[in-house]
């Protein structure tokens, strides 16, 4: 929790800097809202923190979200029936694809940049080709329930978050948390201590992978089918990490840090659109404003070198 | 002594309120080979770090040749003379001997690097050093860790270095690339130059040193002439007490069963290994420098596996098969191979026992164990001394409770206090029955401790001497042609 | 021992061929691209195409002009331990810069010119500062830039503007002998590159600080402004590939760079050219094929009438392949 300190700073900063300019923020239903349209960041930033932690990228998760809506939407083609199989199937896929990711990097020891590079374009080409340009098909109410309803006042997207944040925080906590961080440490040390380096690597692209599916179903429920549901989420994914104080190249860090920069990156969107930031000059005021925070986050700490990358 | 070349007085130094050093004064003559010893943390490194312009000091002055200097960075103490060839290498294994040796002052014509003149006298300085196997084009990642070292001593030749500072030089080395590298000090002093000498092996130093300064908790104990100096007053100044013996005494019961034996084992680098390591037995292995010591380790733990042979209880193929064989390693390089430097000390002392899901002791007993009692467990491993450092390494193992465990080079570059306590453990623990096989590359250590030595020799076995050889049958049966 | 020395003081006659044959890895995806092209050389013959004809080559060459000088760029910040996200949207805005500079006018192509550089060089510039200054890691800090310049992009731009004067556009399309103009430009690129690697000071040192920062401080590099330096270089290689698309299309477009694909693309032909991707080792030279390979494969595609979106696929599958296969000879 130490360690989430300075980003929890920031966010609960930011936070207040809306309540002040949109005072009804800070209530419940706005605030949930909020936590719902964050959803699918904080789950990927979660996922990609595990990838990170243990000194990978994982490049390929917004290709695969996008994958996974077209894949729902072309298999359930509006009907409901087969709502829970294709569920289901995309989870399968998401954890498959995090595994191919996985073997790749560890057996074959190709850098995690350019496996998972690799991924996005097999993933996107393949969208593409099979659906020939334009995504067909559309997701029934029942799946999107998942994105757009509500359990009682609470989304559901709040509570699958909810248990997303509790899986992972429990999961850094058990011994595989310590053997993942201490793989993206220092590996040989790791090896040599009897940690199954290329498998805990493996289960972090494959937990990638789940968050990848995870964010899909919510974000198809959001926002229907689309080409670009998944496009520069990778990207939004890996800047919150490092927004939370995670170092690339692996072994320090937090992962309620991670989601923390997740919700910080989001409070950052609803604030340029509180100011009328929006449109087209939105990217470069974050793109400004990612580096500002990085900046500062790194300015406290001493920073080691960047060795590890290799 | 004449021909003062360093003159340091009343050097001061604080870290974060915490004073490192406390009015030191070193000197220096040309030609000299000063040793500068203390246990860690006494601020030697500091000291030499502040001679090379890496860290300003509070209080005091540094002369050289008479003129006071002040340096702000590394680069102003290379030109005023003052070379310093680190713990740690600082050469780029990528690049070629006389690129290294020219890094950042690279000779140009005509605003282009001048590489036929930068080889060609990085020729020469290497000549000058008598070093024929490799020439300026080799790449440094090539080069075995001795011969880099004297990539740097070029390095520091054509710098015209005043003053050389050495920082545990030897401490990667075998005793007889040693050999080698002390010729090549006692042949730069012959030229004139000062060299400030920092090493833990005291043997090393009393050969080689014209005088020695004992540092001691920041302060200066002494300043003597090497031929008044023994190891046993070097020691007593050094921690401020007598240390009764050096290394513990040795068991006195025949030791216990085998637990663990190999017949006729070999892979790409052994080849016919008969071993036994038995409960409450200390086996020293011995061996030049690639006459695969730290092989035979990997291969008995299961990182390098062997590939033929009997190994009872059983052939590990796997480092985790090895650990559920019960056999544990205390690898050779601490940093690269050893420590999470970015964690802390629970989640070091703690991860074979987390990765192979043993059962876990309780951290603080563990730490009392190895005697680390004071540490606080969360503190991260990187901010430790060396010495503590290693005493990590091993309560991750202690922690594991193998039946065999094999410690490679367990005591470089750790402090004289450190040392004595890692003996004892070493003892403690096959008192308690582990078989414990140990490698070192300091004879007198290796000695010392084993209750039997091994040699390697090519990847085989050489032969065995009985406890209280001497070095020069366990030289004898290493270097034999 | 007279002996050894004069073999260790060999005359620089054949330092250059040895330095290059030395450079294991870019050998290593030359051997590749041999195999490639006799693959290439099959399907097509099979196919009843020649494979090296002449229309071919200078296919393969067209297409990799644009890629090949923004990897060469790409090569020294990766060299220097950095890394470039931005290039894919600089090359947009460039291309624009320079269409609109021009105005379709034969006066204003030095002007546009300039202006392209200037504006190049300053993206590096903050680029570089925005890494050495700030200590943002390469990653998050280009893409940051990327993002800036994506927005200026969105707001000012909603398709092509500007155009290009006839004169300009003989940059993209004119051939001297069989060699395309910008076949010619991307080589001189090249060269110069490789050149400041291995010749000057500058180069030296970006593979000082690439390999091990600390090491380079303390034998009195200047690390940052070294990383500063590589970051403009490859800024201005940006650039350079911008006023090349600006003269093929015939205007700025302010999706080029991104439809392209040159950031991702040109940091894996760096890759599989051998460079490591944490700096410090490989070269210009591995750049080259590497850029070469996968022009090669794109023509192989082509003559197969491969779909285009196939091709993403295969190419996917190609890098990671390429790669595992450096793995391996490299663990052998």
């Amino acid at each position: 929790m130490r360690r989430a300190l300075p980003i929890l700073v920031v966010l609960a900063g930011l936070l207040a800097v809306i309540a002040v300019a949109q005072p009804n923020f800070l209530a419940p239903a706005a605030l949930l809202a909020f936590v719902k349209r964050a959803a699918p960041l904080v789950i990927l930033a979660a996922g990609q923190y595990f990838v990170i932690v243990s000194g990978e990228y994982d490049l390929s998760v917004g290709s695969l979200v996008t994958a996974e809506v077209v894949v729902a939407a072309r298999l359930l083609d509006g009907s409901a029936e087969a709502t829970w199989p294709v569920l289901a199937l995309l989870v399968v896929l998401g954890l498959l694809v995090g595994l191919v990711n996985g073997v790749v990097t560890t057996l074959l020891r190709v850098p995690s940049f350019i496996s998972t590079l690799g991924m996005l374009l097999i993933l996107s080409g393949a969208i593409f080709l099979w659906t020939g340009g334009a995504p067909r098909g559309a997701l029934p109410p029942q799946f999107r329930e998942l994105g757009r309803g509500s359990l009682g006042p609470v989304p559901w997207s709040v509570l699958v978050l909810v248990a997303v944040a509790a899986g992972a925080i429990c999961a850094m906590r058990a011994g595989f948390g310590h053997t993942l961080i201490a793989a993206g440490d220092n590996d040989r040390a790791a090896a040599l201590s009897g940690v199954h380096v290329a498998r805990v690597r493996t289960v972090a692209f494959m937990v990638s992978g789940l968050s990848a599916a995870v964010a899909a179903i919510l974000l198809g429920g959001f926002a229907g089918v689309s080409a670009q549901v998944g496009q520069g989420l990778e990207f939004q994914a890996i800047t919150a990490v490092v927004l939370g104080g995670v170092a690339l190249g692996g072994g320090r860090g937090s992962v309620v840090a991670a989601m923390a920069g997740a919700f910080t990156l989001e409070a950052l969107f609803t604030l340029l659109n509180l100011y009328g930031v929006s449109g087209a000059l939105e990217p470069a005021v974050q793109g400004v404003i990612i580096i500002a925070a990085v900046a500062l986050g790194g300015m406290s700490l001493p920073r080691g070198r960047a060795a590890a990358a290799s | 002594m004449h021909d003062c070349v360093l003159k340091m007085t009343g050097i001061t130094k604080s870290f974060q309120g915490v004073r490192v050093l406390d009015g030191v004064d070193l000197e220096a003559s040309a030609g000299e080979v000063h040793a500068v010893v203390g246990e860690n943390g006494a601020g030697k490194s500091t000291l030499m770090k502040i001679l090379a312009g890496a860290h300003a000091p509070d209080g005091g002055s540094v002369e050289i040749d008479g003129r006071t200097v002040v340096f702000g960075h590394p680069v102003q103490a290379q030109r005023a003379g003052v070379a310093i060839m680190h713990q740690e290498l600082s050469l780029l294994p990528e690049r070629t001997v006389a690129e290294n040796v020219f890094l950042g002052r690279e000779p140009v014509r005509r605003g282009l690097v001048d590489r036929a003149a930068m080889e060609s006298a990085t020729a020469e300085l290497l000549d000058s050093v008598g070093e024929e196997s490799f020439g300026p084009r080799d790449l440094v990642r090539r080069l075995p860790v001795a011969r880099r070292q004297v990539v740097e001593i070029a390095k520091a030749l054509s710098l015209n270095a005043r003053i050389v500072v050495m920082d545990e030089p030897t401490a990667a080395l075998a005793e007889h690339e040693a050999e080698l590298l002390h010729t090549l000090v006692r042949r730069l002093a012959s030229r004139g130059i000062a060299i400030l000498y920092v090493s833990h092996r005291l043997r090393e130093i009393l050969d080689l040193a014209d005088r020695i300064t004992v540092l001691k908790d920041g302060s200066r104990v002494t300043t003597a002439d090497a031929s008044t100096m023994d190891a046993p007053t070097l020691v007593r100044l050094m921690i401020g007490r007598e240390l009764d013996s050096y290394y513990p005494p040795r068991a006195a019961e025949p030791p216990g069963p085998v637990k663990l034996s190999v017949r006729g084992g070999g892979n790409a680098r052994l080849r016919g290994i008969d071993l036994d390591l038995r409960a409450g037995e200390i086996v020293g292995l011995a061996g030049l420098q690639g006459s695969g010591r730290t092989e035979l380790a990997k291969a008995l733990f299961g990182a390098a596996p062997f590939t033929s042979g009997e190994m009872t209880p059983c052939r590990p193929c796997s480092v985790r098969e090895g650990i559920a064989a019960g056999i544990g390693l205390v690898t050779e390089d601490r940093k690269a191979e050893g420590l999470l430097l970015n964690q802390p000390v629970r989640d070091n002392a703690l991860l074979v026992t987390r990765a192979t899901r043993m059962r876990r002791p309780g951290i603080e007993r563990l730490l009392e164990r190895v005697g680390l009692g004071p540490l606080r467990p969360t503190q991260e491993v990187r901010l430790l001394s060396g010495g503590n450092q290693q005493k990590v390494v091993l309560a991750r193992w202690v922690a594991a409770a193998p039946r065999v465990l094999l410690l490679d080079e367990p005591t470089r570059g750790v402090d004289v206090g450190a040392k004595a306590a890692i003996h004892e453990l070493t003892r403690e623990l096959a008192r308690d029955g582990t078989a414990v096989l140990m490698i070192s590359s300091e004879l007198p250590e290796l000695i010392g401790m084993s209750d039997r030595i091994v040699v390697l020799r090519d990847g085989r076995i050489a032969g065995a001497l009985p406890a209280g050889s001497t070095e020069e049958s366990v030289m004898r049966l290493a270097a034999a042609s | 021992m007279t002996q050894q020395l004069d073999l260790r003081r060999l005359p620089a006659v054949g330092s250059f061929l040895r330095r290059l044959s030395a450079d294991r890895p870019a050998r290593a995806v030359y051997v590749a691209l041999a195999l490639l092209i006799v693959v290439g050389w099959l399907l097509f013959a099979l196919d009843g195409g020649r494979f090296l004809s002449q229309e071919n080559i200078v296919g393969i060459q067209q297409r990799s002009a644009a890629l090949g000088i923004v990897a060469v760029g790409q090569t020294l910040v990766i060299l220097a331990g950095s890394l470039d996200l931005s290039v894919a949207y600089l090359i947009s805005l460039t291309t624009l810069v320079a269409a609109e500079t021009m105005g379709g006018a034969d006066a204003g192509v030095p002007v546009a010119v300039a202006a392209v550089l200037a504006v190049s060089a300053t993206a590096g510039l903050v680029n570089g500062l925005i890494v050495t200054r700030l200590r943002v890691h390469a990653f998050i800090a280009t893409l940051g830039v990327a993002l800036v310049i994506r927005g200026v992009l969105d707001d000012r731009y909603d398709g092509p503007a500007g155009s290009v004067p006839e004169s300009f556009q003989h940059l993209g399309y004119d051939r001297v002998g069989p060699l395309p103009v910008s076949a010619l430009l991307w080589a001189a690129v090249a060269a110069s590159a490789w050149f400041l690697l291995s010749r000057t000071r500058l180069g030296c040192r970006i593979y000082a600080v690439g390999g091990d920062a600390e090491v380079a401080r303390l034998s009195g590099v200047r690390g940052e402004r070294v990383v500063v330096a590589a970051h403009v270089l490859c800024s201005l290689c940006a650039g350079i590939a911008g006023l090349l698309l600006a003269s093929r299309l015939g205007a700025g477009a302010p999706t080029v760079g991104t439809d392209g694909g040159y950031d991702l693309e040109s940091i894996a032909a760096v890759v599989i050219g051998g460079t490591a991707l944490a700096g410090g080792r490989g070269g210009v030279a591995g750049t080259v094929g590497g850029v070469l390979l996968l022009a090669v494969l794109d023509s192989i595609f082509n003559q197969l009438e491969v779909d285009s979106f196939a091709k993403d696929v295969v190419r996917g599958v190609v890098l990671v392949a390429a790669l595992a296969i450096h793995a391996r000879r490299r663990t052998a």
